[in-house]
């Protein structure tokens, strides 16, 4: 167990040190202009920090986020469960939702501006809205899949229909429900870049685009892109822990 | 054949049940003209064959699937849907998972007060031999204890009868003798009517008062047979065996594999 | 009542249109157009030959970036499942890419290729390469133990073992990454598109609104959008099932 742990961690760092390795002298070797080398990255995180917009634009993004997916969550799981439950709804309103998902939240943007104008509204809005479909569809697939055993025995022991939801309905579909939110989450963080490039003026997707537009500072970019790659995988990981606890652990393990 | 139930004793009814499912081309007859009676306090088996219709009957009798003709009566009210007071016992596979043994056998407690659950549920636990499992997970459980879960939690509402679809199906042979004799336990301490579907003939003998003998589809009472060995049953005896052989006549199968 | 089944989605879209009518006439906005203007746009785009135009520009791009990331992720994520050591490093450098949207590439595409088709292809490759990847990563360790050592019994060498055993095995969930990953890629070709080119329906949707507040013709990109994804949707599920 333990070579396994120290596998773990060390193999991806050795990897990871090969790999910077390899970028520095890729650098060096092309003789590029622009294109950063790594101790460039980690001076352009520096300079960031120093200038006070490292937080405040984590911060700005994270909000943004945290907006919309609560919203969509608070919206979305209602929504879904009741069209997956009332036999006609999801077959009438199935397919609308199928149609409405590829409709890339980027595509929404003009209309996000009508209605929003150019700020956090918009992006909030944008995040609502590309969250908001695979929670529903998450939702009522999980609702679809509780075996008619536990609708059975709710029904035997006397509970009403909507107690029947609360009480066994949505704790069988939570694992499922939990995949939703956890897809979810990372497509609301993919947007929030996106939104931010193109309708505010703070977070990390501006950072980036900001950045290049304003002086080709490619190691500000470069440094951009790492950390909403990690916050990102923080941001799953936190919703990977939430799978382990107990009351849905079950949905999760291989039977 | 048997003696049916004394009238002032008779429980549970169904009268010239006939269930159909489909329509036109894919009418498919299940039941035909089933008419059976079970008495307070009796166990009784249904047997027959994987596929032949008694899980479908059992579960008409309990409500979750309508009748195409006839009627189920209970204590002289018919039967139009699931009853708290007539509790199905599905395989281990009907415990909920995403609460623990507690949870589960307290279900359909919610209308209790707090100490009286409490009571109610450590009581329950205890006759099924989970005492000290209150807090784990199903997933936690094996088969056998699972299943006494979904038994503890039939059982905590009071109900006036107890319907078992096959419910020791899942379970490894040995473990399944333990359940049966824990099952014959419970019955005779908390004396509920029992009603217990299973194509396992060795099963009915030795748990039943009346073994209600199927034919396949479409689904006919064949015959009842009476088993009238005391409790607890010597599966070496003369009569258990000579019981046993009687339906493994009936039902056509010889004796040598 | 069979028909009555498959109206039922009619009903909702109805439902829908009647909604976004009144909400547009309530609303007395001069700028967001009901339905029967987006129509009416829809008609216009034909018209002028744009709408194919547009369509298979946008088609073209996904393409050629799709199929590439496919060439190169299925072989990929087969090799970093198979070898556990490989796997366990290449990992969390995948799971740190993954969140980075393909738009916050966008500077280094422009970078390394320029405005133009080169450029939103690399997008939307790098799009559907990780996706990909991790798929036929997970499928691979998700082949059972058991069938491994069934036909190592029968004494098949490692590449015979991939052929013969591992690849049916993982075809099925192949097929469902494949769709996904159609999907997220018909998604980013639309962002792609808004930024690095002059042609599609990414394109149309940014120019119409920016050289003429056209929003009628923005919403009947949306709306070409939606029908083309679930069309990719529908064809991917047609090859599956087969």
């Amino acid at each position: 167990m333990n070579q396994r742990r120290l596998e773990i961690i060390f193999l991806p760092l050795a990897l990871g040190l090969l790999f910077i390795a390899g970028w520095h002298f890729a650098v060096i070797g092309s003789h590029t202009k622009v294109f950063p080398s790594p101790l460039a990255v980690y001076r352009g995180f520096a300079e960031l920090s120093r200038r006070g917009v490292l937080f405040p634009y984590i911060g700005a993004s994270l909000l943004r986020v945290g907006a919309g997916y609560g919203l969509a969550l608070m919206t979305g799981i209602p929504a879904g469960i009741l069209l997956g439950s009332v036999g006609w709804a999801s077959r009438a309103f199935g397919p609308l939702i199928q149609f409405l998902r590829p409709i890339s939240p980027i595509a929404w943007i003009p209309v996000a501006i009508v209605l929003f104008g150019i700020g956090t509204t918009s992006t909030v809005f944008l995040i609502y809205i590309a969250s908001f479909f695979p929670i529903v569809l998450a939702s009522m697939n999980g609702v679809g899949a509780v075996p008619k055993m536990y609708t059975d025995a709710g029904r035997n022991f006397g509970l009403s229909k909507g107690k029947l939801l609360l009480r066994v309905v949505f704790p069988a579909a939570l694992p499922s429900i939990l995949i939703g939110l956890r897809l979810a989450l990372g497509i609301a963080w993919l947007v929030v870049v996106a939104a931010e490039m193109i309708a505010v003026d703070s977070g990390l997707g501006y950072l980036i685009i900001d950045a290049r537009n304003a002086g080709k500072r490619y190691d500000l970019v470069v440094a951009g892109m790492l950390l909403i790659g990690v916050i990102g995988l923080g941001l799953n990981i936190l919703i990977r822990r939430v799978e382990t606890l107990r009351p849905v652990q079950w949905g999760f393990r291989a039977e | 054949m048997s003696a049916p139930p004394s009238p002032g004793n008779r429980k549970l009814h169904v009268s010239d049940l006939d269930v159909t499912f489909g329509a036109n081309a894919s009418r498919v007859e299940v039941l035909r003209k089933i008419n059976l009676e079970v008495g307070e306090g009796e166990f009784v088996c249904i047997l027959g064959p994987s596929g032949c219709g008694k899980s479908t009957l059992l579960n008409v009798i309990g409500g979750f699937l309508p009748a195409s003709g006839g009627a189920v009566t209970i204590d002289g009210e018919r039967v139009t849907g699931p009853d708290p007071r007539r509790i199905f016992v599905f395989q281990e596979r009907g415990v909920f998972p995403w609460l623990t043994v507690e949870g589960n056998i307290g279900f359909g407690l919610s209308k209790l007060d707090p100490a009286e659950k409490k009571k109610r549920i450590d009581h329950y636990v205890k006759l099924v031999g989970l005492v000290g499992f209150e807090h784990s997970y199903p997933s936690e459980l094996s088969g056998g204890m699972k299943q006494r879960v979904e038994v503890a939690r039939a059982l905590a509402v009071n109900p006036d009868i107890l319907y078992l679809d096959e419910p020791f199906g899942a379970l490894d042979s040995i473990t399944r003798l333990i359940m049966r004799s824990e099952l014959l336990r419970i019955w005779r301490a908390e004396k509920k009517t029992i009603l217990f579907v299973t194509h396992d003939i060795e099963e009915s003998v030795q748990l039943a008062d009346r073994v209600v003998v199927m034919s396949s589809r479409p689904a006919r009472i064949q015959t009842i047979v009476e088993i009238d060995i005391p409790h607890p049953r010597d599966l070496s005896s003369p009569r258990y065996l000579e019981l046993r052989d009687g339906i493994f006549g009936e039902i056509g199968l010889a004796h040598k594999i | 009542m069979r028909l009555l089944r498959k109206l039922l989605p009619l009903a909702g879209i109805a439902i829908l249109l009647l909604g976004w009518d009144l909400a547009v006439r309530s609303s007395s906005s001069m700028i967001l157009p009901g339905p029967g203007k987006v129509f009416l746009a829809l008609v216009e785009l034909a018209r002028k030959g744009l709408l194919v135009r547009h369509v298979v520009a946008s088609l073209f791009r996904v393409t050629w970036g799709f199929l590439g990331a496919v060439v190169f992720a299925i072989p990929l994520g087969i090799i970093l499942g198979w070898n556990r050591r490989l796997g366990l490093s290449v990992s969390p450098f995948l799971e740190i890419l993954r969140p980075i949207s393909p738009l916050a590439w966008i500077p280094i595409a422009i970078l390394w290729f320029g405005v133009g088709d080169p450029s939103a292809i690399f997008i939307i490759f790098l799009g559907s390469l990780l996706p990909m990847t991790v798929a036929s990563m997970n499928a691979i360790r998700s082949v059972p133990q058991i069938h491994v050592n069934a036909g190592k019994n029968f004494g098949l060498s490692d590449l015979e073992l991939l052929r013969r055993v591992v690849l049916p095995s993982i075809l099925p969930q192949l097929f469902v990454a494949l769709r996904l990953t159609l999907g997220v890629a018909w998604l980013v070709v639309v962002a792609a598109e808004m930024i690095a080119v002059r042609s599609g329906l990414g394109f149309l949707i940014v120019d119409s609104r920016n050289a003429g507040d056209r929003y009628d013709l923005v919403i009947a990109g949306m709306v070409l959008i939606g029908l083309i994804g679930i069309a990719l949707d529908a064809g991917i599920r047609k090859v599956e099932v087969r």
